[in-house]
């Protein structure tokens, strides 16, 4: 089980509340309609699968249903970090 | 979100919601959603002491508030209308009278009130809150259980991960959690006394499970 902090509620809550949502920082691209397929592909449908550091969008569904981001490493299943939508993370991959 | 909440006062009457009454009145008799249990009948015949009491605080207003916390105007009018402020600190709760007003997320707010003042209180905030909210009656959604006596806390730690020590839970912090199989915001009140907020359709469950949760501590109904 993971203990996460939620940056809204301001606490740690059991894993049980939240849900995972995939990969974060995933930008729309601006003019949809001037993409080729292969870049409207690679953002509707191809997501990274590290082993090591990741950052992840959670939703903490049965609290205040905020979304938030958080760095986690797949290896080890260490939390390093929870950040607020909008921030950027200050732990990231070499 | 806070440049929309500079409004001409032309484009602030134009978003005025029509507001209807969803009580018909006080001469025709709601149903909580736990009218079936028969809550009244099991008081009166059910058992007197145990160490779980159970209460259901039916028909109340339930008011769903979402406004900007940053925006002293709209702020200082939820105090004009309940003569309450609005917690702005997460995971708390306010207190007055009848009125009380619950942090759901850091711009989402459930304000309880007598059932039969719902639709006054509604309108005079059509009235009074400038700029871009939104507030939703949603009394038919849910219903309030208290929760208290001795074993109380037992009964909790059966159904929900959060942390329930007094250090971590002072009277008056509300969270939302899961409890049970279901969700529930609970609050607490006192210092053995706990109000849940459960959803309608989950009520007849809920009921049941706190009827096995506390089967070991004695339950008492009260109406």
């Amino acid at each position: 089980m993971f203990h996460i902090y939620c940056p809204h509620c301001a606490e740690y809550r059991e894993e049980e509340e939240f849900h995972a949502k995939g990969q974060a920082h995933i930008p729309r691209p601006l003019d949809p309609e001037a993409c080729s397929d292969k870049e409207w592909g690679e953002y509707l449908f191809f997501r990274k699968n590290p082993r090591g550091l990741h950052h992840e969008l959670w939703v903490h569904a049965a609290g205040c249903r905020k979304f938030f981001n958080m760095t986690r490493d797949t290896q080890t299943y260490e939390i390093k970090e929870v950040y607020k939508i909008g921030e950027q993370p200050s732990v990231v991959a070499e | 979100m806070s440049d929309l909440n500079v409004m001409t006062p032309e484009q602030s009457a134009a978003t005025k919601a029509a507001v209807m009454n969803q009580v018909p009145g006080p001469e025709i008799q709601g149903q909580s959603p736990l009218h079936h249990a028969d809550l009244e009948s099991l008081a009166q015949q059910g058992p007197k002491t145990g160490g779980v009491h159970l209460r259901e605080l039916k028909l109340l207003g339930h008011l769903t508030l979402r406004c900007n916390p940053e925006n002293g105007d709209q702020l200082a009018a939820v105090e004009r209308v309940l003569g309450v402020a609005l917690p702005l600190q997460p995971l708390t709760s306010t207190e007055k009278g009848g009125y009380s007003i619950r942090w759901m997320s850091p711009d989402e707010w459930l304000i309880l009130v007598p059932g039969l003042e719902t639709f006054d209180i509604e309108a005079k905030f059509r009235d009074e809150m400038p700029g871009h909210y939104s507030l939703v009656n949603s009394s038919g959604g849910s219903t309030v259980l208290e929760l208290s006596g001795a074993n109380v806390i037992d009964v909790l730690k059966k159904s929900t991960p959060v942390d329930l020590h007094p250090k971590e839970f002072p009277v008056g912090k509300v969270v939302s959690t899961v409890f049970a199989k279901s969700t529930a915001t609970i609050r607490r009140s006192g210092e053995q006394r706990f109000e849940l907020i459960i959803r309608r359709s989950f009520s007849d469950y809920i009921w049941l499970w706190l009827q096995d949760a506390s089967r070991e501590y004695g339950l008492v109904i009260e109406a």
